[in-house]
């Protein structure tokens, strides 16, 4: 009797946390508690720039520009059930649209944004294209093929990108006459940004798109049955994940007022995709925890130096072994 | 008048012969029955005239239209929907996500009216709703609805399918086997629902199916194949006493 007590203790233990997550569920399910916490948390956003120095800003902002790159990479992994491991390509399109026309042509910045939408279109359209009748992992392979072509492309167009040396002086954008140069504009900027990628995720996860891709994710025949041309589909999580990335790599080179062909390396795509994996695939809030899991961990751990990449190795394989969903709870019927 | 007809289908698997020369009607507004021992090539028969598989040879013509080289979502649009031989659900999701699938041909809102959540998007995703919840209806499950489909009973997840074929609104019906796993029960229940989808939704029936007890009863019209070739057609009597049918299934007496 004593020995069966012992293995059954785990179990026990799993199902505390499962019961907690469905009581927070519930308690959420309330429209009010919903908005209510919603409220609560932006306006501890809002007020970070008031109590915090530049440094909690900067790392801040720059989580922001995660969860927007996670919400898209989200879409085309999480949504539409697609490898991608050349995502950042899409991030370089945008950067260097507004970095080229800005700093070459002297396009107003705001300006740069539908021009580097379409091209993030393109790009969608000419990588997704050839690629998507394939599935897993070649899909996978090809995709990074496409991410390293994006960079060493962007490395050897000297006149256009300026090589390796990348692009400098790309103009500040202003807004209403005030030049968003210090860090809590920006701060500011890639907040609201973040609140609209979050918004379009929303709508698209339950529209008759966002079942769609879901379909496809989870049997492609028998959605290819229902009439659904999943390489249509497919081919849609693709340019909208391409835009996302595309607007945040405007901003991104609109803050950072230079950009260079090794921002966008393989290690980019990894580790958005590695945030995305980390809070849970096709999950929205876990984009959130994922990506500021990702970027925050690093710091916090300053202290422990070169070590901290290895502990935040175990803590993934960890993760792997024990919540392999991800950091944000599944929702259990 | 036919709204399926097969001209001298061929499929080859390398040197492999599974359909040879096969012609065959589907009158309209009937209930047509394609039998054959195991591996006859039935479910390939199907697979051809769902665009699973590209034929090698010869002409599928849907209500007057050839479909030989159109892929499997067009040919739903077109109007034909199919079952799967084993379940093909959506099991992570729930019975009437499942069953609006269908209507994804039916509807045309795209990413900006998902995103804008316009008039027009509201009235779609009503109707896609009020058409599912009525096949769920139709089939008697409306009920578990928001259950998940793979927590369902197995009788109940072949209604699913059912349903999710009927909400693609078609015009012929091709069920693979759909009594396959049922209880007497629920035989007798499915036979019930395939006359109702013919008498009230004025859909054409082409099933493949191996209880015979179920494909006498039902069946105006019944095609044998073996080999993947046509040796009977006829109504039930005449099927049943065709010598040739007879050795397909129990084999040639010894002399």
């Amino acid at each position: 009797m004593a020995a069966g007590s012992s293995p059954a203790s785990p179990a026990v233990k799993k199902s505390a946390i499962a019961a907690l997550e469905d009581r927070l569920f519930r308690f959420f399910d309330h429209r009010r508690h919903r908005h209510g916490a919603y409220a609560l948390l932006v306006l501890c956003a809002l007020a970070v720039p008031f109590v915090g120095d530049n440094y909690v800003l900067e790392i801040l902002t720059n989580s922001f520009f995660y969860i927007i790159l996670c919400l898209g990479l989200n879409i085309v992994v999480g949504f539409a059930g697609l490898l991608d491991l050349g995502y950042a390509a899409f991030f370089a399109v945008g950067a260097y649209t507004t970095g080229i026309l800005t700093s070459h042509h002297g396009w107003n910045f705001w300006l740069t944004i539908p021009a580097a939408v379409v091209f993030s279109i393109l790009a969608g359209v000419i990588i997704g294209g050839p690629t998507l009748r394939l599935r897993s992992d070649y899909l996978a392979i090809v995709t990074l093929g496409f991410g390293e072509i994006t960079r060493i492309v962007a490395r050897n167009l000297k006149d256009v990108t300026g090589g390796a040396s990348g692009l400098i002086g790309i103009n500040r954008p202003s807004i209403f006459g005030l030049e968003l140069y210090q860090i809590h504009h920006y701060y500011y900027a890639f907040f609201a940004l973040v609140v609209l990628a979050l918004f379009v995720s929303y709508r698209l996860q339950h529209s008759r798109l966002g079942r769609a891709w879901q379909y496809v994710r989870e049997d492609e025949d028998a959605a290819e049955a229902m009439g659904i041309d999943r390489v249509a589909i497919k081919l849609y999580a693709y340019i909208i994940g391409a835009v996302f990335a595309g607007v945040a790599g405007c901003f991104f080179a609109a803050k950072m007022t230079a950009i260079s062909p090794e921002t966008f390396q393989f290690m980019q795509s990894a580790t958005i995709l590695m945030a995305v994996v980390l809070g849970g695939m096709g999950k929205i809030p876990g984009m959130i925890v994922g990506a500021l899991a990702l970027i925050l961990f690093p710091e916090v751990f300053r202290e422990i130096g070169s070590m901290r990449m290895l502990v935040f190795g175990v803590v993934l394989i960890l993760m792997m072994i024990f919540r392999p969903q991800g950091m944000w709870p599944e929702r259990r019927n | 008048m036919s709204i399926l007809q097969v001209r001298d289908l061929t499929l080859r698997f390398g040197g492999l012969e599974v359909i040879n020369r096969l012609s065959l009607e589907v009158h309209q507004g009937g209930i047509v029955s394609l039998i054959g021992p195991n591996g006859a090539g039935k479910t390939s028969v199907f697979n051809c005239l769902t665009g699973f598989y590209r034929a090698n040879a010869g002409d599928i013509a849907f209500n007057g239209e050839s479909i030989v080289k159109l892929k499997p979502h067009r040919i739903t649009r077109m109007g034909m929907a199919r079952t799967f031989q084993n379940l093909r659900l959506f099991k992570n999701m729930t019975v009437l996500e499942n069953v609006m699938s269908g209507m994804h041909c039916r509807t045309r809102v795209g990413a900006l009216g998902a995103i804008l959540r316009n008039p027009a998007q509201r009235a779609e995703e009503l109707e896609i709703r009020r058409v599912a919840e009525e096949c769920l209806d139709f089939v008697g499950i409306l009920d578990h609805r928001d259950r998940l489909s793979k927590n369902l009973p197995y009788g109940d997840q072949r209604r699913v399918e059912w349903a999710r074929a009927l909400a693609t609104r078609p015009h012929l019906l091709l069920l693979d086997e759909p009594a396959a796993g049922l209880n007497f029960d629920e035989k007798e229940r499915l036979m019930a629902l395939i006359r109702r989808i013919r008498e009230e939704l004025q859909i054409t029936i082409f099933l493949i199916e191996h209880d015979m007890g179920l494909v006498m009863r039902i069946s105006e019209k019944v095609i044998v194949i073996d080999y993947g070739k046509k040796i009977a057609e006829g109504d039930c009597d005449t099927v049943q006493g065709d010598p040739k049918v007879i050795e397909a299934y129990l084999g040639r007496e010894e002399e």
